[in-house]
């Protein structure tokens, strides 16, 4: 089956969840949130959110504090490089089921 | 031609006009010897309101074609000139401007590449950029440097690839001639708005240009998507499309402005000939010359030109040249390592003929080194002597060379 | 596009009258080993070589005598400068080529019909009348006589005192005359190549009006002060 049915002359594609695959299965480590540190709490408002900015992977949504969704987050680390407040922490990642027995103990 | 619808000008404002006709919308050029001139002029229009179209500045010829690309992407008119180390330093943007399939326009204004510096004329620049997916359009005088810009904003929006007119630095950018100039509203009727290919839509939102696979992918959508061999497979076809659509916007040309638009290949007393110049760019108005000369001392000799370099006119080139003798390629490039792009290219394509012909090289006019009348009709004779004595394959002959002393 | 004529090589300079002025008494001179291709008359071309020194507007002037003479009905006409860097001041060279066909030809002239000289300190130091063929037409910007200039035999030699003539029409530019649209009419009389109508319209389309006005009576100037 080719591939001209895609009906693009050029590169390019559209933004859509799961493109590239389950890429939570990449992960090691998972960002792990304080809302007792995060700015917005403390301010009581959607101040800063640096968080919801960076993310490559749309992990994060705006609020107070911001929302993480880890279906496709692949712990690359970037949000807890710009939390100005150090309120996400990376911690080791459980992936469940899925992880070989001897990363587990 | 009547002295009321020409004016005598030099190659460079040709394509100014031919841009400001355009209805060009977006100019970014870096300045260079001998294209200056062109973006002088635009520059100066842009200031009176001659010519609406933004013109931003840049500190590197990489960053104007880059201007452009950008432009492009969101479905401006637009256009860059350069030269020589102009068009080596936009190189990598010269491959992404033709992979990415955007209808950019530029004059190149052929000049010698360093090392060693020289600000003359050669074809070396536009030569060597022949692989990167642009169509290339070769001028042999000024008159088809303001038609063939105006034709390739025809051509680049159709085909949906990017578009360089070439012509030769000084011996036509500085060169006044004749040129009949066409009313703006005729260009602008000959030269619909076309939609670009859907890239910017703010309804989409989409990737673009993003880092492709070697294998082709499924999306999230299910749909497989081309890997990088396919997109080139896309735009090799494209280019191939382009051997039709040249001669259909000459045609359409012709119709519109009353004067041959061009096609692919023109030629010169080839009816008959035994011997055939094939060249692109003004040295073949010198060739015509040439070919008079010998055909008056008994030589049937004639010229084919190639005005579409690229994509190469293969067919045109074998059915033109079907049963000449000989072909005396003139290149004003080199290969190095091997020899001149024309001659690689026409013998290759010749390959293809029931009895091809033999072609021989010459180079010539490398760094503005003079090119004669005369020295083109003795370097036709040498190879014809040649030939006549049996030799079918043989080094290049450097037409007016002085490196050694004649023995 | 491209004149299908064999005679192009066939040099023939022109006898006869062609516009208002003086007619040169040129030799006709044909390439006897040459012989038409087609049976078509030959295309007359004069070869011009301008000498001047960077600044002094021998380019400008090449290209609005290029586009005089277009208007006065040669089909075919071709000007460029010498290629390559130039400074104030350095001898630079401009070829014109005037045709009764397109012209294809884009080599720098080496054997003109016609030479013209800006500045007469050229006529040694940039051995001006090299290549001039026999019979053809040395013009130059000077106040000397002919005769005391040093030209080979078998010229005709036209002076007019050009620098003179812009000053008169007070076309001076940093404290040097502009003698480059000046010795246009010192050309049209000597060669009646092109008429001084034809010149004027070529100035006006290259200068704005105050600034045509003058470099115009500059040439008529000129024109009138020509010794053949």
């Amino acid at each position: 089956m080719g591939t001209s049915n895609c009906g693009h002359e050029i590169a390019m594609s559209s933004p859509s969840a799961g493109e590239a695959g389950m890429t939570r299965d990449w992960r090691t480590e998972r960002p792990d949130l304080a809302p007792e540190l995060c700015l917005a709490v403390r301010q009581g408002k959607e101040a800063c959110q640096l968080c919801w900015v960076y993310c490559p992977d749309v992990c994060v949504a705006r609020g107070v504090p911001p929302v993480l969704d880890l279906t496709y987050c692949k712990g690359c680390g970037i949000c807890a490089e710009v939390c100005p407040t150090d309120a996400i922490r990376m911690v080791p990642d459980d992936r469940g089921p899925s992880l070989p027995e001897v990363v587990r103990s | 031609m009547s002295a009321t619808d020409s004016v005598v000008i030099t190659g460079n404002e040709a394509a100014a006009i031919a841009v400001r006709l355009a209805g060009v919308q977006v100019v970014a050029a870096y300045p260079i010897t001998p294209q200056s001139p062109v973006v002088e002029t635009l520059s100066k229009w842009v200031d009176s309101g001659e010519l609406r179209a933004e013109l931003v500045r840049v500190e590197s010829e990489h960053s104007a074609l880059t201007v452009c690309i950008a432009a492009a992407t969101v479905g401006a008119r637009v256009f860059t000139a350069t030269s020589a180390n102009g068009l080596a330093y936009m190189n990598e943007q010269i491959w992404w401007a033709g992979g990415a399939r955007l209808p950019v326009v530029m004059a190149c204004v052929n000049r010698a590449l360093a090392a060693p510096w020289n600000v003359l004329n050669d074809q070396q620049d536009s030569m060597s950029v022949r692989d990167a997916g642009w169509v290339q359009i070769y001028c042999r005088d000024n008159q088809e440097i303001l038609d063939s810009l105006v034709q390739a904003y025809a051509i680049a929006e159709r085909v949906q690839l990017p578009v360089m007119v070439c012509y030769d630095g000084f011996l036509l950018s500085h060169t006044s001639m004749p040129v009949s100039v066409p009313a703006a509203e005729a260009v602008q009727a000959f030269l619909p708005r076309r939609p670009p290919l859907p890239i910017v839509d703010l309804d989409r939102p989409r990737n673009i240009g993003q880092v492709t696979f070697a294998d082709p992918r499924a999306d999230a959508a299910g749909q497989l998507c081309h890997g990088y061999m396919e997109l080139r497979a896309l735009h090799q076809e494209a280019l191939e499309g382009a051997l039709e659509v040249i001669p259909q916007v000459g045609e359409a040309f012709g119709a519109q402005f009353g004067r041959e638009g061009g096609g692919l290949v023109w030629s010169h007393l080839l009816e008959g000939a035994e011997v055939a110049f094939v060249a692109a760019g003004s040295v073949g108005s010198e060739l015509t010359v040439a070919a008079e000369i010998l055909r008056a001392e008994g030589v049937r000799a004639g010229v084919l030109g190639l005005r579409a370099y690229r994509p190469f006119p293969a067919q045109a080139v074998r059915e033109a040249l079907a049963g000449k003798d000989l072909v005396v390629v003139v290149d004003k490039a080199m290969s190095y390592g091997y020899e001149g792009p024309i001659c690689s290219d026409v013998r290759a394509a010749l390959l293809g003929s029931a009895s091809p012909p033999a072609v021989f090289g010459t180079v010539t006019g490398l760094g503005g080194r003079e090119v004669d009348t005369r020295q083109l009709v003795e370097a036709a004779q040498r190879a014809l002597g040649d030939f006549r004595a049996g030799v079918r394959v043989r080094r290049a002959d450097w037409i007016n060379l002085k490196l050694r002393e004649p023995a | 596009m491209v004149e299908p004529c064999g005679t192009a090589a066939l040099r023939v300079l022109r006898r006869g009258n062609v516009g208002a002025g003086q007619i040169p008494s040129v030799e006709e001179k044909v390439e006897s080993s040459v012989k038409p291709a087609i049976s078509e008359p030959a295309p007359q071309m004069f070869e011009i070589r301008w000498h001047g020194r960077g600044g002094q507007g021998a380019v400008t002037a090449a290209k609005i005598l290029a586009d005089a003479a277009f208007r006065s009905g040669f089909a075919g006409v071709a000007s460029a400068p010498s290629f390559g860097s130039e400074r104030r001041g350095a001898p630079i060279t401009a070829s014109t080529r005037l045709s009764s066909a397109p012209v294809r030809l884009h080599s720098q002239v080496s054997e003109p019909d016609i030479v013209i000289v800006l500045d007469d300190t050229l006529l040694g130091v940039a051995n001006a009348a090299r290549g001039l063929r026999p019979g053809g037409v040395l013009i130059v910007n000077t106040a000397r006589p002919a005769s005391a200039l040093e030209v080979p035999g078998n010229v005709r030699v036209v002076t007019a005192d050009v620098s003179a003539a812009a000053q008169a029409a007070g076309l001076v530019v940093a404290g040097a005359p502009m003698v480059n649209t000046a010795i246009l009419g010192t050309f049209a009389a000597a060669t009646g190549l092109v008429s001084m109508e034809r010149l004027r319209d070529a100035i006006a389309a290259s200068f704005p009006g105050p600034a045509a006005k003058k470099n115009y009576e500059a040439a008529v100037i000129a024109h009138d002060a020509t010794r053949a």
